[in-house]
This record gives C-alpha cells, sequence and structure tokens, in this order.
C-alpha cells in the first residue's frame, strides 16, 4: 500500500483525480481552477505601484487562490518527506532518455536534473539561470496576457470547449516545441 | 476599497454582491472556507508531484512526442473535467459557500490576438522551465529549491504584464 502511495502514479489515476479538482472547487465556492492567478494577487499583495492591473482588493478576490497555492507547496513537501519514491530514476521513454543525453543531461534520477536546476549547476554556467530565469519570466507574462495557464486553458478551457482556450493550448505547444527543438540545442 | 479594473480580467472577476452573499448565506464560514482550498491545493501538489507532471524529464518527453503520459494525464483530466463541467451546468448545484458559481467563459478578443500570443511566450517559458506554474510551488516545498527564483521571475513577468498592459494588444 505505502509502495502504491509513494508511486511514481499512472497517468490513468493522477489525471482523473486532478479533473476532479475543477468540479470540487465549483462546488465548495464556485471557484473556476486556475493557478497563475496567485501570480497576479501576490502582485498586487507586495507590489501594486500605481497599475490598475494590480490595484484591486486581492485578499477578497485572491485570498482562495493563494491558499490553493500554499496547499501545492505543501503537497510537494509531503510527497517528499511522508512518501518518497523508492526509485528515484524516472522511467522515461529511450528516445527521450537517448536525446537528452545527446544534449548532455545524462542523470535522469530525481524529479529535475540536477545538471541544469541545482544551486550546484548555477554556479557551474549560464544554461541554468537562463531557464529559471527567462523561463519564469515568460511563464508569468504569458500565463497573463493570454489569461491563462495549463490549469485554466488546457485543463478548464478545453474542458469547457472555449475556443480561446484551445488557441492558447496552441500557442503552448508551438513556444515549447520551439525551445525544445531550436533553442535548448544551441542553449545546453 | 479600490474598485475592480474597469475591463474585465476573465479568472479573476468576482462581483462585489458575492462576498456579501458569502457571509450572509449560512454555510461554510470564510475560515473553513480558505483551509478547505489549502486541503484540495494539497492534495493537487501530492497527485502533481507523484504522477511525475512536475518534471522537467516528462515535460521533454511530452514536447518530444516520445512518450504518452503527459497527454494521458492531461486528456483524462480534461475528459473528467468535460463530464463534471456539463453535469454542473445542467443540475445548477449551490456552493457551499454560497457564493455563485463561476461559469463564465473565457472572453473571446476579436483576434484572439491575447490568446496565441499570450500562449506561444507561455509555452517558451513552459518548456525551458520544465513547469508550469502549479509544479513551481510543487517542485519548491519537494525540495527543489532552485525554483524559488523561477517564482521570482515568473512575478517579474506578471509585474511586467500588468505594467505594459495597456500597450499590448488583446
Amino acid at each position: 500500500m505505502r509502495d502504491l502511495l509513494a508511486g511514481p502514479w499512472p497517468w490513468y489515476v493522477a489525471g482523473p483525480l486532478i479533473g476532479l479538482i475543477v468540479p470540487a472547487l465549483l462546488l465548495l465556492g464556485g471557484k473556476k481552477f486556475g493557478v497563475s492567478s496567485s501570480l497576479r494577487h501576490l502582485c498586487a499583495a507586495t507590489l501594486p505601484a500605481r497599475i490598475a492591473f494590480f490595484r484591486y482588493d486581492w485578499r477578497r478576490t485572491g485570498a482562495w487562490n493563494l491558499a490553493f497555492a500554499a496547499g501545492l507547496l505543501v503537497g510537494g513537501a509531503i510527497a517528499a518527506t511522508l512518501l518518497p519514491v523508492a526509485d528515484p530514476t524516472i522511467d522515461l521513454a529511450p528516445a527521450t532518455r537517448q536525446d537528452l543525453a545527446g544534449l548532455g543531461i545524462a542523470d535522469v534520477t530525481g524529479l529535475v536534473p540536477a545538471d541544469l536546476f541545482s544551486w550546484r549547476a548555477l554556479g557551474a554556467g549560464a544554461a541554468g539561470w537562463v531557464c529559471l530565469l527567462g523561463g519564469g519570466f515568460l511563464l508569468g507574462f504569458g500565463a497573463r496576457w493570454a489569461g491563462g495557464c495549463t490549469s485554466g486553458h488546457a485543463i478548464t478551457g478545453l474542458a469547457d470547449r472555449q475556443l480561446p482556450s484551445l488557441v492558447a493550448v496552441l500557442g503552448f505547444f508551438a513556444g515549447g516545441l520551439a525551445v525544445t527543438h531550436l533553442l535548448l540545442p544551441l542553449l545546453l | 476599497m479600490t474598485p475592480p479594473p474597469a475591463i474585465p480580467i476573465p479568472g479573476a472577476a468576482v462581483s462585489p454582491s458575492a462576498a456579501g452573499r458569502a457571509t450572509a448565506v449560512p454555510g461554510l464560514s470564510a475560515l473553513n472556507a480558505l483551509a478547505a482550498y489549502l486541503a484540495l491545493g494539497v492534495g493537487f501538489g501530492f497527485v502533481l508531484a507523484k504522477s511525475e507532471a512536475v518534471s522537467w524529464f516528462r515535460i521533454q518527453e511530452m514536447f518530444r512526442f516520445q512518450g504518452f503520459h503527459m497527454y494521458g494525464l492531461l486528456g483524462s483530466a480534461v475528459l473528467v473535467a468535460m463530464v463534471s463541467l456539463a453535469l454542473i451546468r445542467r443540475l445548477g448545484p449551490r456552493p457551499l459557500t454560497g457564493e455563485p458559481l463561476d461559469l463564465a467563459p473565457k472572453e473571446p478578443t476579436p483576434r484572439l490576438t491575447r490568446y496565441w500570443a499570450g500562449g506561444t511566450i507561455f509555452g517558451l517559458g513552459w518548456a525551458l522551465l520544465g513547469a508550469c506554474p502549479g509544479p513551481i510551488y510543487v517542485l519548491i516545498g519537494h525540495g527543489e529549491t532552485v525554483y524559488l527564483l523561477a517564482l521570482l521571475a515568473a512575478l517579474a513577468g506578471t509585474w511586467t504584464y500588468g505594467w505594459l498592459r495597456p500597450r499590448l494588444p488583446h
């Protein structure tokens, strides 16, 4: 039982559970599932400056979203400490493993490559900085411009058959494919 | 109290009456509701970590079309959410807090500029980081503390959007 819970979980168990977050939030408080709004609420709470986009009552409209985001932190901590996986090697497709080895990422243990996303890697070169700071900035900027991220557009929006969300998800993939196939080979 | 911005922002707008009704209607107290949102977040974060949806490796596998894991995960989530939304639309249940159901559609701007342009920029970040906003929080909690830098950068990106918003096409 413990091993089953510790995972990794197959997609057909985890996917439906993720989908159930949508009705759970609606039935609880009528809320629409979305994570990236929390970034806006954090901006509004800390540095609204004189920007109209951040001048609103974030406590009233955003408290639920910030509590949800805080829960994500706790969920990650529980997954790592109380129920760690027995074998941290990711069961990645052999083709991906080979491609990544070609880019110099041979260590496929843990959730993220330590060769790129660790404090040690940041001391060793620029690639990790570009991925973390450049990637984070584009993610935050793009999510607000598009009015949603993976949870708001790719899950909720698609499930609600929204054309704007389909267009946004096509954009997610256009950007992701460009980075994966054009930029990463130059960067790594 | 500052009035909400004149331009409606999908996903972040709650009518003033909604907050008033939350206290007027007997139901879940505000504090209990917050605890419930936190608990749902814990569950979601745990599933994201255990399904490796927060893994840079899995995102690479997805963008290289070499594995089914992420597609199965997203596809089955969408399917379950779709059935749930259809049921909720049909039955119109009253949320536990007494607030109204937010089922507002995404605002279809004339040329959908914000969706394809913002979406593409988001995609660049998603592949660089190997994580979208939810997983950033999960990874930090999981002990990948270097993602604190990504969170700060994402806040900077969000702030920059807010600053440039009047000059960006939507």
